[in-house]
């Protein structure tokens, strides 16, 4: 074994990579829970993957097909049930893990000097993963499918004076058919797992070269190394610690994963929306039209904003810069301290407000406007809608771009507490 | 051959500046035909082109169904009275003047037509895509008395008037479109082109 070892080493690199990338990587030793995420999503992905190469043996990307070939798939195909619940169930952890990896960077810190490109990556596959989700829920072609797509297709034609020809350029009709199936088929099957799978690779390179953060924002490459190891002395190595830690992490997350996909794939509509068991039909209109919940804070701040100057234009810009703003942090943040253990109050309460606009704004996605009723009195008379959850949504983003654009300012004046020399676990 | 071992340096930079915009015209002239691939092909444009309409024998009052890019498309000829009956009807309606973008340019006038008499629309109600039936007829049992024709959609009941421009109070909340359209001669008309050339997306 050690000598077919030797005989690869010496035409290729592996064992240098191993080492280099996780067998000799030095991660600081006080990962906690938020820690599990990241190793989850490249677990996800991975799931993802194997399972849509076996669901491309049975679909068809032919709008005449699509739909028949999913309940072929449901009902015909040994384990093909199973199969399609991991993939659809998998979508929605995919978003779930990689909102709680986004999250723990928030936390700690993560972005922040030297990790901003590191950051700056993360952003990007978050990108191509909502591409990617966008793209595969076309190939169903149910309702919500078809509908859905219309109507994120409808957005790129808001772009003054270029939107109508560039939404024909992307349907590659006049209407979502079965020639925009075709091409997000393509797209769903090779051109974005590619992306992604590349630029996972380059994110982990770029980890492992500047080295991870930790729940106490402490530099452990500028630390003593320890005599003994000569290793940094807050530091051990991935292997085989975090491998064992992030096996239980996979553990875990399989337990509840199978609970949902098992009883409950659709989990009420949220996971697999209810009227996308109806075949797309262009004719009939949905009553009420939603994104899945992965895409709803977006998509009620695309609702939110109003019309301006006879264009939807300003809406579908704020959804996009609510999605892109995200790369700037590490320059908006201008903290004294990396760590949320060392922040003081103001960050700690914009974050909050943060989070609480981000999951009031996914619930406002999945609900018709009407949801709140509307507000009554003279005075709503003069307001462009009436709608309360509207308005609501409208001060919610407003809280969510705050938290970015206010950052430099509450960051210099927050009061922080001093960081130890060693981190604590 | 040059005899010295020095570096030509300015040489280098004209021969790697050269060859970067050389392969640089290349590249861009290789992702052509992909970017145009990705535009409707002519079997698709085929599917969607144009479809003119013969309306010599469209009678007062009568109206005509033809289907472009797979919608139903009403041409209505009004009648003098029925234009009358329009113009009343301004403070029923959600949007008496068209302000909503459903129609072209042309069409945003009282009538949302290009001439008054021949109505086109997209017969597809607003709400949720049914397909409204034409009611010219005045106070019928079933629509009240205060009905001055127009469109009656059966699923939801919503009411458009005979400019396809929705009443209050029921679930529509838009007028119904108008097609991008021209007169080619005083008898017929083009759906799905006009000045500006074949309507690059379907209005729905």
């Amino acid at each position: 074994m050690q000598r077919l070892l030797t005989w690869i080493d010496d035409r290729f690199p592996l064992s240098k990579l191993w080492e280099e990338q996780w067998g000799k990587y030095v991660a600081p030793k006080n990962f906690n829970f938020w820690y599990y995420f990241g190793s989850l999503a490249g677990f996800v992905l991975v799931l993802q993957i194997v399972t849509g190469i076996f669901l491309a043996m049975s679909y068809k990307p032919d709008a005449t097909k699509a739909f028949d070939s999913i309940e072929y798939i449901m009902r015909d195909v040994s384990g093909g049930w199973l199969i399609r619940y991991m993939h659809s169930t998998g979508a929605s952890a995919f978003f779930i893990v990689v909102y709680l990896h986004m999250f723990r960077g928030l936390l700690y810190g993560s972005y922040r000097k030297p990790r901003e490109l590191l950051w700056i990556i993360g952003c990007c596959i978050y990108l191509a993963l909502m591409a990617e989700a966008f793209f595969g829920y076309l190939l169903p072609w149910g309702q919500m499918s078809y509908w859905g797509a219309q109507v994120i297709v409808n957005l790129f034609s808001t772009v003054p004076f270029v939107g109508d020809a560039l939404g024909t350029w992307i349907r590659g009709d006049y209407t979502i058919s079965d020639v925009t199936l075709n091409r997000f088929f393509s797209f769903h099957v090779v051109a974005v797992p590619l992306l992604l799978l590349i630029l996972v690779a380059v994110h982990l390179m770029a980890l492992h070269e500047v080295g991870s953060n930790n729940p106490d924002g402490i530099e452990i490459k500028k630390q003593p190394k320890d005599p003994k190891t000569g290793i940094p002395l807050d530091g051990i190595y991935s292997h085989p610690y975090y491998t064992i830690k992030d096996l239980v992490g996979v553990v875990f997350f399989l337990i509840v994963f199978s609970i949902v996909m098992f009883f409950m794939p659709d989990v009420g509509g949220y996971f697999l929306e209810s009227n996308n068991f109806i075949p797309a039909d262009p004719l009939k209109t949905p009553e009420h039209i939603a994104p899945v919940w992965y895409f709803t804070p977006y998509y009620a701040i695309l609702r939110a904003v109003p019309s301006f100057m006879a264009s939807q234009f300003w809406g579908v810009l704020a959804m996009g810069a609510s999605v892109i703003i995200f790369v700037f942090l590490p320059w908006l943040d201008r903290g004294a301290v990396k760590s949320i253990r060392y922040r003081g109050p103001l960050y700690k309460s914009w974050l909050a407000v943060f989070v609480v606009s981000f999951l009031i704004l996914g619930y406002l996605g999945t609900v018709p406007v009407t949801v709140w009723g509307q507000f009554t009195g003279g005075w709503a008379d003069a307001l462009d809608t009436k709608d309360r959850a509207t308005w609501v949504a409208r001060v919610l983003t407003l809280l969510y771009f705050l938290f970015f654009l206010l950052m430099p300012w509450y960051t210099t004046r927050d009061k922080t507490k001093p960081v130890p020399e060693r981190v604590r676990w | 051959m040059a005899t010295d071992d020095s570096v030509n340096s300015k040489k280098r930079r004209f021969l790697l500046g050269a060859a970067t915009a050389v392969g640089s015209v290349g590249v861009v002239a290789t992702a052509a035909p992909f970017v145009m691939s990705l535009w409707p092909s002519e079997r698709a444009k085929a599917a969607g082109a144009p479809v003119e309409i013969d309306i010599d024998k469209l009678e007062p009052g009568q109206q005509i169904t033809v289907l472009w890019r797979s919608k139903p498309i009403w041409v209505i000829h009004r009648t003098k009275e029925m234009l009358a009956n329009i113009a009343k009807l301004d403070s029923r309606v959600v949007d008496p003047k068209s302000e909503v973008d459903h129609q072209p340019k042309y069409a945003k006038n009282e009538d949302r037509s290009i001439k008054p008499e021949i109505f086109v629309a997209i017969g597809i109600c607003t709400h949720l895509g049914c397909s409204p039936t034409y009611r010219p007829e005045i106070a019928p049992a079933d629509l009240g008395a205060d009905w001055l024709g127009g469109f009656f959609c059966p699923c939801h009941q919503s009411k458009f008037d005979l400019a396809g421009r929705v009443f209050k109070g029921v679930p529509a909340p838009t007028n119904l479109f108008v097609p991008p359209y021209r007169f080619l001669s005083d008898t017929r008309i083009q759906i799905g082109e006009d000045e500006k050339g074949v309507a690059a997306s379907t209005p729905s």
